[in-house]
């Protein structure tokens, strides 16, 4: 492990400023993607900021029936909160289907937001990897692409999915990100936070250079809604998605009222399908509405020699999980 | 002769306590004063030769001591080539890959050892190590079987076995199939990291070393660095289990101890999990080619199976896959062919049930295909083909109760109630399947060497060169003395894994309990004679009369009516201990042959709605002769069902086909199951001695448990889904209906 200077923020002004001075700085909160990259040598950190001590711990239930979820919330205590639990169970379930009972007991909403992607040749350290060393290429796209890379959101220079589960829950539900840099607060809208590969996959997200995130806003729930994450992955616990999904439902009667789906493990980025919940809304949910719904979702998609089942999975991720919640 | 109550009994490991409460010392828990801190630069390319190594940025990065290379690193001496036979096994001296590390400086595969750099402390070596820029001469690599077979030549992989002229009866057979099988390079993954800690001592040299075979470790070292072997030792108390890959030496054992000598220090080697994959072995890749045919009853009347497997360029390993094939069954035409191919990756090695897993993978795969072709239950068909002796030595069987393996286990798994027609089977959204396979694995003894005292404390003490690998070898090393002499296990200290203690064989093979235990019980029954001679001394307990007056009798001595302690004969010539040391030899494998069987039966259940295939319940019956620790055995066995388990579903070594580099060499992407995948597992253990081969009849369990798990689970698979999967892992993408143009 490289040496390593260790700053531990007493405000979040003093971690936004030690980190606005230099490239090589890294926030460190659970540690959980920071510690490995760069045990691995593939995070090129000189400096950790050590932001545990902040007070960004909290779950506030605001007024509106919305939550802001300190950033430091551990991905145990939000799974487990009876307040996520109740009016939220599909972020949940989202955590709760993520990694181990260790590993969510370190690791943060904030980090979980940012984690990196698990994509082998990134990992590797001397692979082609445009987020890695901008300009070396990808050799994802022609190399083994099952199980970590992407179907949608793909570009020709990166094809890695996002891996996260809450944020696909989070994509769902919707959210703002609040941040706070140099120049003050503002905030950022969930599904605008992450960014597609496009020519420029080393920019994973919206922040600036010196910015840290303080909060995770939830949208306040949908009234009488059923909501739930489906997971599929080849063993049954502790592994990436191949596919998931993250529904969303208001019923009125047999009708669809309202819908939100977003999909894991499929794209490049958190995946809200839009398109797919404008198909359901107003219409009954038989298998071929649910079926055509989840097609709309997967349209699109771009399979790489190894995963093109995933356009198939994620369907089947999207039609099982509307079946359950109205079964 | 020996107290029933105690052998086939379920005493908990008396080594548990050390082992959760953190005592039990792992060969990288030890931190020797002065010691340094290897860590290695690995290649990252698959096949090539060094062209520069920039080394100043590391030279200068804190608590750099020295960084080897092939420019630098001392020369050594080649491990022994001679083929290595059981007979003579407490010599053996053998490493599946040849090459010493930094010997040359070509690169044989990703992930070889290029360079080692030794520093005050592991971080300051690790981050120098990250500080070392390679420049290669890259070739084309030969990344796979299929790649190998365009650029190379296939060479022999015997031993083969040929009898009748399976072609032609094959040829004239009412039915018949033929397919083909592949299975991926697995690895072993042992939680335990290999680790070497090295120490050399006015000349001698001193290994703490995860290893299951000391013995053989210290006499691979004593070749190399050009020692006689008692100028080595070589210990291994604890071993996080091993799977095969810690049987024969490594590179960085021979890298550890090198840089020791050279720097006159204690050096500490563990190779990073990465490198697992590459430098300690693995499983090679194989394709099997069966062909099956039967006469219009269902009777077997040819047999083929050709197997090949991948090896390294250095080293030619053998995958022997038709070790099961020549025997199982009853045929008069069987031909089995092993043939191997080179390709860059590491060497391979012995992986839990070597040969056989996969071997009876691609036969208990095709026994379905064949039953499935005429139209017979798969288990009539395998009780109808069974073999009474061994039809390839033409030998009885020691033992074999396969028949009563079947019968029992279909009636607890109910095999009664399958429906053969498949996919005819649901529940809710699942389908359900049932499958069933044979297990097989040859039964093996050794010689060994123990010894036993029996202490005026009341205590005994036993040490024995083999090693636990985490099976329970200490408490059934004190079971088996606890049972002559009747003393309580917890009054049994045993000491294992160390080189310098009467030689045993390396942990493998399943062949430890029937090699070791009987000299242990030879040496435990020697100690009493010792007893024995002390009572009847001057001034013993029975001086005076005649030792043959003297009887062992439920933990005393007896002569006439009177009776006397261990300790008390002990006290009475004020003696320390009686001890005993004895050396057993093998069985006669001219009479009989020896093999274990067994079957494993499979639910599955397949929801093709999410495309999820799990296992849901394995019945097995395993029959291994005496089981000597029920609790143990069970452990085994269970274990190696969750194994096949991974086998089966998830297991595979990627290698990129553009460059033969390896893309999942970590313990996220390397998919083995987790306890939320384990099915519910019932495990039926036969118990019939088999005193053919040893006093206690017992053979060996570590390994026979992961055999024909994959086709049992392949076969039940094909119940629920109709798709036939002969290439493992059976993941999910195989099994879903894709439209043509989404087929990978």
């Amino acid at each position: 492990m490289r040496a390593l200077d260790y700053v531990r923020a007493g405000s979040v002004e003093q971690a936004v400023d030690a980190h606005s001075k230099s490239q090589t700085a890294f926030f460190l909160a659970g540690g959980t993607t920071l510690l490995d990259l760069v045990k691995l040598d593939v995070m090129p950190a000189d400096q950790v900021i050590d932001v545990n001590h902040l007070s960004l711990k909290q779950i506030e239930v605001q007024k509106d029936g919305s939550v802001r979820i300190g950033a430091l919330v551990t991905n145990t205590a939000l799974a487990y909160h009876d307040y996520i639990v109740a009016h939220y169970p599909v972020l949940s379930q989202a955590l709760l289907s993520g990694a181990t009972t260790q590993l969510r007991n370190k690791a943060t909403t904030a980090g979980n937001v940012m984690q990196r992607v698990r994509c082998n040749y990134f990992r590797d350290g001397y692979s082609p990897c445009n987020k890695r060393e901008p300009g070396s290429g990808c050799a994802a796209i022609d190399g083994h692409n099952r199980s970590v890379h992407a179907v949608l959101g793909t570009s020709d220079q990166c094809i890695a999915t996002h891996p996260s589960d809450m944020c696909v829950a989070m994509a769902a539900i919707g959210a703002r990100v609040e941040v706070q840099g140099a120049k003050g607060k503002r905030s950022i809208d969930f599904l605008d936070f992450h960014l597609l590969p496009g020519s420029t996959p080393w920019k994973e997200h919206a922040l600036q250079d010196d910015e840290l995130i303080t909060h995770v806003v939830l949208d306040a729930p949908l009234a009488n809604s059923k909501s739930g994450y489906l997971k599929l992955r080849d063993r049954a616990s502790y592994q990436f998605a191949l596919a998931s999904s993250a529904v969303i439902l208001v019923m009125d009667g047999d009708t669809v009222r309202d819908a939100r789906i977003a999909m894991g493990g499929v794209g490049t980025r958190p995946w809200r399908a839009l398109e797919a919940e404008r198909a359901l809304k107003g219409a009954t949910l038989t298998s071929q509405n649910m079926e055509k719904a989840a097609a709309i979702a997967l349209q699109g998609a771009k399979p790489y020699r190894h995963n093109a089942y995933k356009i198939a999975l994620g369907q089947q991720a999207i039609v099982r999980n509307l079946s359950t919640l109205t079964a | 002769m020996t107290d029933s109550s105690m052998i086939g009994s379920a005493p908990r490991r008396i080594d548990g306590r050390r082992k959760v409460t953190g005592t039990a010392m792992y060969a990288s828990d030890h931190h020797l004063q002065n010691m340094a801190y290897g860590y290695g630069v690995f290649s990252t390319v698959a096949s090539g030769k060094i062209t520069a190594l920039e080394l100043d940025a590391a030279r200068k990065s804190p608590g750099v001591l020295e960084i080897f290379h092939h420019g630098n690193f001392p020369p050594l001496y080649h491990n022994s080539a001679l083929p290595m036979s059981l007979a003579q096994i407490l010599k053996a001296a053998k490493s599946d890959e040849s090459r010493l590390p930094f010997e040359d400086e070509t690169v044989y595969y990703a992930g070889q050892f290029v360079a080692l750099v030794v520093a005050d402390t592991f971080e300051h070596a690790r981050a120098a190590a990250y500080k070392i820029k390679v420049s290669y001469s890259k070739n084309t690599a030969v990344a796979n079987l299929d790649q190998g077979m365009k650029a190379g030549k296939l060479q022999d992989g015997s031993p083969n076995h040929n009898r009748g002229d399976a072609g032609a009866a094959f040829d004239s057979a009412a039915h018949s199939i033929d397919a083909t099988y592949t299975t991926p390079v697995e690895t072993h993954n042992p939680m335990e990291m290999h680790a070497t800690v090295a120490n050399w001592e006015d000349g001698r040299l001193i290994v703490y070393e995860a290893s299951q075979g000391v013995v053989a470790h210290r006499n691979s070292l004593a070749k190399i660095f050009g020692l006689i072997p008692e100028k080595v030792e070589v210990r291994a108390p604890f071993i996080g289990s091993g799977f095969g890959s810690k049987l024969w030496i490594w590179p960085h054992s021979v890298a550890a101890c090198g840089a020791a000598k050279v720097l006159n220090r204690p050096v500490q080697l563990v190779v990073p999990r990465q490198q697992m994959f590459t430098t300690t072995g693995h499983r090679p890749q194989t394709r099997q080619r069966l062909r099956l045919a039967t006469d219009d009853k269902g009777k077997l009347v040819s047999v083929r199976h050709e197997s090949i497997n991948t090896t390294s360029f250095t080293d030619p390993f053998k995958e022997n896959c038709g070790t099961s094939t020549k025997s199982l069954y009853s045929c008069a035409n069987v031909s089995v062919t092993h043939k191997i191919i080179e390709v860059n990756r590491g060497t391979p090695t012995s992986m839990r049930a070597p040969g056989a897993a996969p071997g009876l993978f691609a036969l208990e795969s095709a026994m379905d295909e064949m039953a499935d072709k005429i139209g017979m239950d798969p288990l009539a068909f395998r009780k109808l083909n069974v073999s009474e002796r061994d039809e390839s030595q033409n030998l009885p069987w020691s033992s074999n109760h396969l028949q009563e393996c079947i019968d029992q286990a279909a009636e607890r798994f109910g095999w009664s109630k399958r429906d053969p027609k498949p996919g005819s089977m649901k529940d809710g959204n699942e389908i359900i399947g049932y499958g069933m396979a044979a297990c097989n694995w040859d039964a093996y003894r050794t010689p060994a060497e123990a010894q036993v005292s029996l202490r005026a404390d009341g205590t005994a003490y036993a040490i024995c060169g083999v090693q636990d690998i985490g099976t329970g070898t200490y408490t059934i090393v004190a079971q088996v003395v606890s049972s002559i002499t009747g003393i309580a296990l917890d009054k049994i200290e045993v000491e294992l894994g160390n080189s310098s203690f009467p030689p045993a064989p390396v942990s493998g093979g399943s062949w430890a309990t029937a090699s070791v235990l009987p000299a242990i019980a030879e040496a435990t029954r020697q100690a009493i004679e010792q007893l024995k001679a002390f009572s009847t001394a001057p001034k013993g307990v029975f001086a005076g009369t005649k030792a043959d007056q003297v009887s062992f009798e439920q933990g005393q001595l007896k002569s006439g009516e009177k009776t006397f302690a261990i300790t008390d004969v002990l006290k009475a010539q004020k003696q320390a201990s009686a001890f005993g040391e004895a050396k057993t030899g093998m069985n006669d494998t001219s009479k009989h042959s020896f093999r274990s069987f067994g079957v494993h039966f499979v639910e599955v259940r397949w929801d093709p709605g999410i495309s999820r295939l799990r296992v849901a319940r394995v019945v097995s019956a395993i029959d291994v002769g005496k089981v000597i620790n029920h609790k143990t055995s069970l452990n085994q066995v269970e274990g190696a069902i969750v194994m096949g388990v991974g086998m089966a579903l998830f297991e595979a070594t990627e290698f990129d086909e553009r460059d033969g580099m390896p893309v999942n060499n970590n313990y996220a992407e390397y998919v083995v199951p987790v306890h939320a995948d384990q099915p519910e597992i019932d495990v039926i253990l036969l118990d019939y001695p088999d005193y053919e081969l040893n006093e206690f009849g017992a053979r060996g369990i570590g390994e026979i448990g992961i055999t024909g798990l994959a086709a049992a689970v392949a076969n039940a698979v094909s119940h629920a889904t109709g798709k036939r999967i002969r290439d493992l892992p059976i993941t999910l993408d195989k099994l879903m209906e894709l439209p043509p143009t989404m087929s990978a």
